[in-house]
């Protein structure tokens, strides 16, 4: 299934800023991390298309997948 | 020793008088200071119903009990007066290096009243304070009137605080800017400097501010930088972006206002991006007085350089007016300081006129300059300068939004609570954030309760954005504990890495007034309540907790916001139920009595 990626921040360093990738079903957000190599501890804010989910969260096709590292502001 | 002064200083702009005085003890320590302090001394020394621009009002430049200390960001002040734009009380927080440099010079507190005849400043070193002629100055943009200031007073090292010609020319929207680029930017507060003939404040002091327990103080700050400097949003996040991240966040989240609240999804947000400015513009972080964080900017483009833009501005200017020109948004931003006017309200406020020319209320002939159209660069920088005309279409938006929507008829089209422009937040998508819009006393602020942060960033611990349970509770702890904050003399982002304990422990340590969790809580309940009565007294009431048309009644259009409106209704009850206030939002005699007011 095709899943787009955008990482934010400093998780685009080295990697890229968005993607379009294939995934098998049963894919959740911490395995597109693991496969992007972005440590856990550096997830802080996941969402599927605009929406905060947890990072067991299995994703579906057609699904957008937002990533970002701890940020904040005001 | 305490980091408490126990100094007011006193100066009377239609006298000549120029007299300190002994803080009240008891105040101190019930409010803390800074926000708190000012907000009871104001509303016990300003009668109701006064004209905001007259003599009658005042205006204190406040610090808090941590300013001038080691404290992390220890270098905030506020502006606390009644407000032009929109008669409620007022409380501007700035940062930079002016409010440590207060303390320096031996006071907690500075009250200006009264009027002069001519343009005046007021210069302060040490126990010398004099009220010396500005007419030179009158009229100048903010890094001229500094320039020219530190070489009358003969020190590079004094700190300067200044309004501009949005200030003199008594725009409802001005701006107090300090060390050229910081301002206490909301309410107006600019005008009333203005009002007053005030041009400026210079300060230079020569004393150490020590706290009343040197070695406990110690050991607290070290275990609140450790904190800082170990949390991802204040140790990572904000030093490598600034608050400029959130445009990405807030936008994929699609409650990212465009073009005047209209939709949440600006599909152009990449482009004035934290990570793009990072990337394009920034020449280096420019961090406050004992600031761990740095989130502040300095940018530069065709080689003028100034501070910022923060995420606020980058809305305003941006998605709001449509503009994806980052280029343009810095300089519309540096304009805004230059001629000292809020650049929330005065973005908002050009994306509220580019509504009413789309509506046909604003007639192409009174449109003199760059048209006023979504995604018009030119026009964010041209019509921001001409904020500071005294007539035409420039002047008029210098008054903000809700006098020009009104004079057009079309009041609807402004996105303000209690007139003051809403900040960079759909609402439609974010249930306590929209409460706390409401209930906010300044008006619509995200700075008095910035429910982003569990609603969206996941601090201290992630809530439902679309839920109304338990929001009101979120709601009226986030505003008391910003509150105490506010008068603590500390920075608002601490607040990602350190809570009320920590709070009260340097308090504690600082001042040798002993603090809890629980009386650091209850001094900024205490600060909201004394505010919320202000406003009463003006004549505000629960009609006028609300929120803009559109956001309570036109779901949002597009994105992952689809479909929702904000559910003010369902939640006010149940705010004013936990805030101890009656059915009408009236603080109860039981509630009064147990915050001793």
């Amino acid at each position: 299934m095709q899943v787009t990626v955008k990482l934010f921040a400093t998780l685009r360093t080295n990697r890229f800023k968005v993607k379009v990738l294939d995934y098998s079903s049963g894919t959740t957000i911490l395995d597109v991390a693991r496969d992007l190599d972005i440590p856990k501890e550096e997830l802080a804010l996941t969402l599927v298309n605009g929406i905060s989910v947890e990072v067991d969260h299995e994703i579906r096709d057609g699904d957008t997948l937002s990533l970002f590292p701890p940020v904040g502001g005001g | 020793m305490s980091s408490i002064l126990g100094k007011v200083l006193r100066v009377n702009l239609s006298t000549g008088a120029i007299a300190t005085e002994a803080l009240s003890a008891e105040l101190s320590k019930a409010y803390i200071g800074g926000r708190g302090l000012a907000g009871k001394m104001l509303a016990d020394e300003i009668p109701a119903g006064i004209d905001a621009l007259s003599e009658e009002n005042k205006l204190f430049f406040v610090t808090g009990p941590l300013t001038g200390t080691a404290a992390p960001t220890g270098g905030r002040y506020m502006v606390v007066t009644k407000s032009p734009l929109n008669n409620v009380i007022a409380s501007s927080n700035s940062g930079g290096f002016w409010g440590a440099e207060l303390k320096f010079a031996g006071y907690d507190v500075v009250i200006v009243e009264g009027k002069a005849k001519e343009p005046v400043y007021i210069a302060i070193k040490d126990d010398e304070v004099e009220i010396r002629p500005a007419d030179k100055l009158w009229g100048k943009k903010s890094n001229e009137t500094t320039d020219m200031l530190l070489e009358e007073f003969g020190d590079p090292k004094a700190r300067v605080l200044n309004i501009g010609p949005a200030g003199e020319n008594l725009s409802r929207i001005a701006c107090i800017i300090n060390d050229r680029w910081r301002a206490a930017g909301r309410s107006g507060v600019g005008a009333v400097m203005g009002s007053k003939n005030l041009k400026a404040i210079v300060v230079r002091g020569s004393q150490k501010v020590e706290a009343a327990d040197p070695d406990k103080f110690k050991a607290v700050v070290s275990d609140a930088i450790k904190k800082i400097k170990e949390n991802g949003v204040t140790g990572q996040g904000l030093p490598a972006y600034g608050t400029a991240v959130l445009v990405n966040i807030i936008n994929e989240s699609g409650i990212f206002p465009t073009n005047n609240f209209q939709e949440g999804v600006f599909p152009l947000a990449e482009e004035i991006s934290g990570e793009a400015l990072a990337e394009k513009y920034l020449k280096k972080k420019d961090p406050c007085f004992r600031c761990p964080i740095a989130c502040g900017r300095y940018c530069e483009v065709d080689g003028e350089g100034g501070g910022g833009p923060e995420y606020e501005t980058l809305w305003a200017y941006g998605s709001d007016c449509g503009v994806s020109d980052l280029k343009a948004i810095i300089k519309a931003n540096n304009v805004c300081n230059e001629i000292g006017v809020d650049t929330i309200s005065a973005g908002a406020t050009i994306a509220a006129a580019m509504e009413l020319v789309q509506r046909g209320y604003i007639k192409p002939e009174e449109v003199t300059g760059p048209a006023l159209t979504w995604g018009n660069a030119e026009a964010i920088v041209e019509w921001t300068k001409k904020m500071a005309d005294t007539e035409g279409l420039g002047a008029k938006m210098a008054m903000g939004s809700a006098r020009l929507t009104e004079a057009y008829g079309a009041p609807e089209l402004s996105m303000a609570v209690k007139k003051l422009e809403l900040p960079a937040y759909d609402p439609r998508g974010l249930a306590g954030h929209g409460l706390q819009y409401a209930t906010a006393n300044r008006g619509g602020c995200h700075v008095r309760g910035y429910m982003v942060s569990p609603e969206i960033l996941g601090v201290p611990e992630k809530l439902d954005r679309f839920a109304i349970d338990g929001k009101a509770e979120w709601v009226k702890i986030f505003q008391d504990i910003t509150a105490a904050i506010d008068s603590a003399g500390i920075c608002l982002f601490t607040s990602f890495a350190i809570g009320a304990q920590e709070y009260a422990d340097l308090l504690t340590a600082a001042t040798g007034i002993a603090y809890s969790a629980e009386d650091v809580l209850a001094a900024g309940e205490r600060c909201f309540n004394v505010e919320r009565m202000f406003n009463l007294a003006e004549g505000y009431s629960i009609a006028d907790d609300t929120l803009p048309k559109r956001l309570l009644e036109d779901p949002m259009p597009d994105g992952p916001t689809k479909g929702y409106v904000h559910p003010l209704k369902e939640m006010l009850p149940k705010y004013y139920e936990v805030r101890g206030w009656d059915a009408q939002g009236i603080p109860t005699e039981e509630k009064k009595k147990a915050l001793g007011l």
